[in-house]
């Protein structure tokens, strides 16, 4: 064994990655959905178009994990 | 169970080569198989190399849409004013479109986008469904090629109402150059608007789509080849490991029910956002 190698990596790198690429995802659903379930709570009436609106923050926050997923898979 | 045999017949074709029937393999293991990406590029059943190849996840493709049209051609056939358990089902998805998806988005302009919407809803609906139906047990939607499809069907429908209503320069005015900053800022504000709008709307749109059909069948095809792994491979008290992984099986595949349905509702709720910011006035 070559000894100025101290430590090595074996396996694929991109399952960290993945990790990695839901932790911001992750945080921004919580706080998305947090904050809808505030407004909700505040004011009822309105829950239909908050809901609505959480859905298509939901779908663009989502994205990210989902592309940390695709490039997995890529490299 | 229908997953299960999905499990075992991927880690048959992880090893082709030997002679054991399905059940044979069924009820033995020789080490654990994960899924893997391979799963999603089955061998060609015809035309193979060719550019009609067909394979099985096209053949599951084919029964979804004919199970769609089917459907709604039967339901269109027999309806009647005082609707059955069966058409009051199919009314239900309708109305949702309508009172959930067009209605808050567009308000009443949406109507005449009702029908378009609609069908990509419903499209999406069944083409994902095939993920959790028994024996089929891949989503139409989980190779990129079809979400492709979807997303510049949109594409191609925001544009064009867009610049039909406004003009191409009217359009591109609209929505490269938003109006209330400063002009220096559109220096930076153009290109990324550029991107947004001609690149990354459709492309984000066919990739969510796909990545959650692809996870979702991995997820379910890890918990069923895990299941059989740890009953007839694992030994003494692991093997009781391999009951929290079936009934995890189960539980994600009604999980697996409702992102098919979320996801067809994100879809067409985004392809109704992009339209409305299409065909919005000066804002």
């Amino acid at each position: 064994m070559d000894v100025t190698t101290l430590a090595a990596v074996e396996g694929n790198l991109a399952t960290i990655g993945y990790g990695l690429a839901a932790i911001g995802p992750g945080i921004g659903l919580g706080i998305l959905i947090g904050k809808t379930i505030e407004g909700m709570a505040r004011q009822p009436e309105v829950s239909g178009q908050l809901r609505a609106t959480m859905f298509i923050g939901v779908a663009f926050v989502e994205v990210l994990a989902l592309l940390g997923l695709v490039t997995g898979f890529i490299f | 169970m229908g997953n299960l045999l999905a499990a075992v017949v991927s880690a048959e074709a992880a090893d082709s080569g030997e002679s054991k029937s399905y059940i044979e393999r069924m009820f033995s293991s020789d080490g654990f198989h994960a899924p893997s990406i391979t799963d999603f590029f089955p061998p060609a059943l015809f035309g193979d190399g060719t550019i009609f190849e067909f394979n099985r996840i096209m053949m599951v493709r084919l029964i979804a849409a004919i199970a769609l049209i089917v459907v709604f051609a039967i339901v269109a056939q027999r309806a009647k004013v005082v609707p059955g358990r069966f058409q009051a089902s199919i009314e239900f998805l309708l109305d949702f479109v309508k009172d959930q998806i067009v209605e808050p988005v567009m308000g009443h302009e949406g109507k005449r986008f009702l029908p378009i919407l609609t069908t990509i809803f419903l499209a999406i609906v069944f083409f994902n469904i095939t993920g959790v139906i028994p024996f089929l047990n891949i989503a139409s939607t989980s190779l990129i090629g079809l979400p492709i499809i979807m997303a510049l069907w949109v594409y191609v429908l925001y544009l064009a109402h867009g610049v039909k209503k406004h003009g191409l320069g009217g359009y591109l005015k609209n929505s490269l150059f938003p109006p209330g900053v400063p002009k220096a800022i559109y220096l930076l504000l153009t290109p990324i608007e550029f991107l947004q709008v001609f690149i990354l709307r459709p492309a984000t749109l066919a990739l969510r789509l796909a990545a959650n059909m692809i996870a979702g069948h991995l997820l379910l095809v890890l918990c069923f080849s895990a299941t059989q792994y740890f009953f007839f491979a694992a030994s003494g008290a692991m093997k009781a490991t391999g009951a929290v992984t079936f009934a995890a099986g189960f539980a994600f595949t009604l999980f697996e029910v409702f992102v098919a349905l979320l996801q067809a509702y994100v879809f067409t709720m985004l392809a109704a956002v992009y339209l409305n910011m299409a065909l919005e006035e000066e804002h």
